[in-house]
């Protein structure tokens, strides 16, 4: 069906379809609508779920937690300072290899206030152990929130799919849905890892573990991410086979015979898009390079795509207070080092609490690019 | 000492499936508070025994008949949950 949606409309739209065991949330700007429409969803009696109205995100998640843990399929979403407050949960989310799958209108975080779209919810949530995926448009936020439950149930991980805040959540697209019972036999029946409901069979959840075996399960998990790209790639094909929409962990836009290109994550790969297409017109060699899945990080992939080119600018719209270069580009230049020949690599921070970044924006730092010219370390795109 | 497992060995997720080490680890000793239970006062609804999050209500025949202190870390939810106000929360003794 095609259909008009927002991008918290088309995901709210999408766990109808999944039809999760539990929702556990707390609502906050901008990812407010996808409880309250799926809340409405539970009310209508349109979907299966038990959902849980919480105190806050930090019992969100530890709902979440619980409910997982009991072999529940388990969704939610929050943003910003929800999601700075779940922090603490994320990590034994992860730890307890429970694939809870939260949808987040990535957007900035406070102070001063400000509830605009970058990613610094998101990114400040990076080494929490969860799998990461950024889209660039309504449709792929849902399609990869449906893509991200079957990841992460193979995968024994949770996962966070990141849509731009207001770029992405307020703003109605075309899109294309599936029906209830595609997304359904897409998806399968949840199969748990373990339950701590079995009473037949009793387990010890979040057990204590001490200098002897903590290193051991931290090893175990940290391993579960690097083989979910498995997961991803097979979720991915399965995806596009049944359906003809067609994702990958990055994306190529026109890099065939660039000499420049952009890395990035998020609704401004549109807006470089539009400006790769007008200075090719010029006949520029630049291109764009989508980073879709931020975790697993894809080392090998990203180094056989990027280490062709030339130039590389990496744009970030989150910036690591004092690190060397944004976190998109500290990845992507350690990712080059061990080359014997790398590209140049430059450091952009964009767009941070909604600033608008726009095509004009994104050619003139692909022409810097080409240029191949840069003085400072970061450059911080259109601050006065 | 028993050899440690590498971490191939160990369960997905951490869990923990051989419960005799949990219970030889006496978590009772952590305790600073200790639940008192008035068998007079109470009226055996069981509540304290749903909410107890470390199993350490004894009950019998379908009956409260104390505290197991080797594993109840004084958290007072029991205490907490009694309609009938039949358990005290006291400062453990040394």
């Amino acid at each position: 069906m095609i259909l008009a949606k927002t991008g918290n409309e088309a995901l709210a739209y999408a766990m109808k379809q999944i039809n999760p065991d539990v929702v556990a949330a707390y609502p906050i700007t901008p990812s407010t609508e996808i409880v309250q429409i799926f809340s409405t969803y539970v009310s209508d009696g349109e979907v299966d779920s038990e959902f849980v109205a919480v105190e806050s995100e930090h019992s969100a998640m530890a709902a979440c937690i619980g409910a997982a843990a009991a072999g529940c399929r388990v969704m939610t979403a929050t943003a910003s300072q929800g999601l700075a407050l779940m922090h603490e949960m994320l990590f034994i989310a992860a730890g307890l290899r429970l694939p809870i799958v939260m949808s987040v209108a990535s957007r900035s975080l406070s102070s001063p206030l400000n509830i605009h779209g970058d990613h610094s919810d998101s990114l400040a949530s990076r080494d929490s152990g969860w799998l990461q995926f950024f889209c660039e448009t309504v449709q792929e936020g849902y399609d990869t929130l449906i893509q991200a439950v079957k990841i992460a149930e193979k995968a024994y991980l949770p996962a966070l799919v990141a849509i731009d805040g207001f770029i992405l959540s307020h703003c109605q697209e075309r899109i294309e849905t599936l029906t209830d019972s595609e997304v359904r036999d897409f998806l399968g029946p949840f199969k748990p890892n373990y339950n701590l409901l079995d009473w037949h069979n009793p387990i010890l959840v979040g057990p204590a573990t001490l200098q002897d075996y903590y290193f051991e399960f931290k090893r175990g998990e940290i391993e579960g991410m690097n083989r979910a790209i498995e997961a991803i790639e097979a979720a991915q094909e399965e995806f596009g086979k049944r359906f003809g929409r067609w994702y990958q962990v990055i994306e190529e836009y026109r890099c065939d015979d660039a000499e420049a290109v952009l890395v990035l994550m998020g609704s401004a790969c549109g807006t470089c898009r539009v400006a790769v297409d007008r200075l090719r017109e010029k006949g520029m060699k630049v291109g764009m390079v989508k980073l879709r899945v931020f975790r697993p990080l894809v080392h090998s992939i990203l180094k056989n795509c990027l280490r062709r080119f030339k130039s590389i600018g990496v744009l970030d719209r989150v910036d690591a207070v004092n690190s060397y270069g944004g976190p998109l580009f500290t990845e992507i230049t350690s990712v080059l080092y061990d080359l014997p020949e790398r590209p140049n690599v430059f450091s952009y921070v964009y767009g941070l609490g909604g600033r608008e970044f726009t095509p004009e924006d994104a050619a003139g730092v692909l022409e810097a690019v080409l240029g191949g010219k840069k003085e400072e370390l970061v450059t911080y795109i259109g601050v006065r | 000492m028993a050899k440690l497992k590498g971490w191939q060995e160990l369960p997905c997720g951490a869990i923990i499936t051989d419960l005799k080490a949990v219970k030889e680890n006496k978590t009772g000793s952590w305790r600073s508070m200790r639940p008192v239970w008035d068998k007079e006062k109470c009226r055996q609804c069981l509540l304290c025994w749903v909410y107890c999050p470390d199993s350490s209500i004894i009950v019998k025949e379908g009956k409260v008949v104390g505290i197991d202190y080797d594993y109840c870390k004084g958290c007072g939810i029991c205490a907490e949950s009694c309609p009938a106000k039949a358990i005290a929360m006291e400062k453990e003794r040394k």
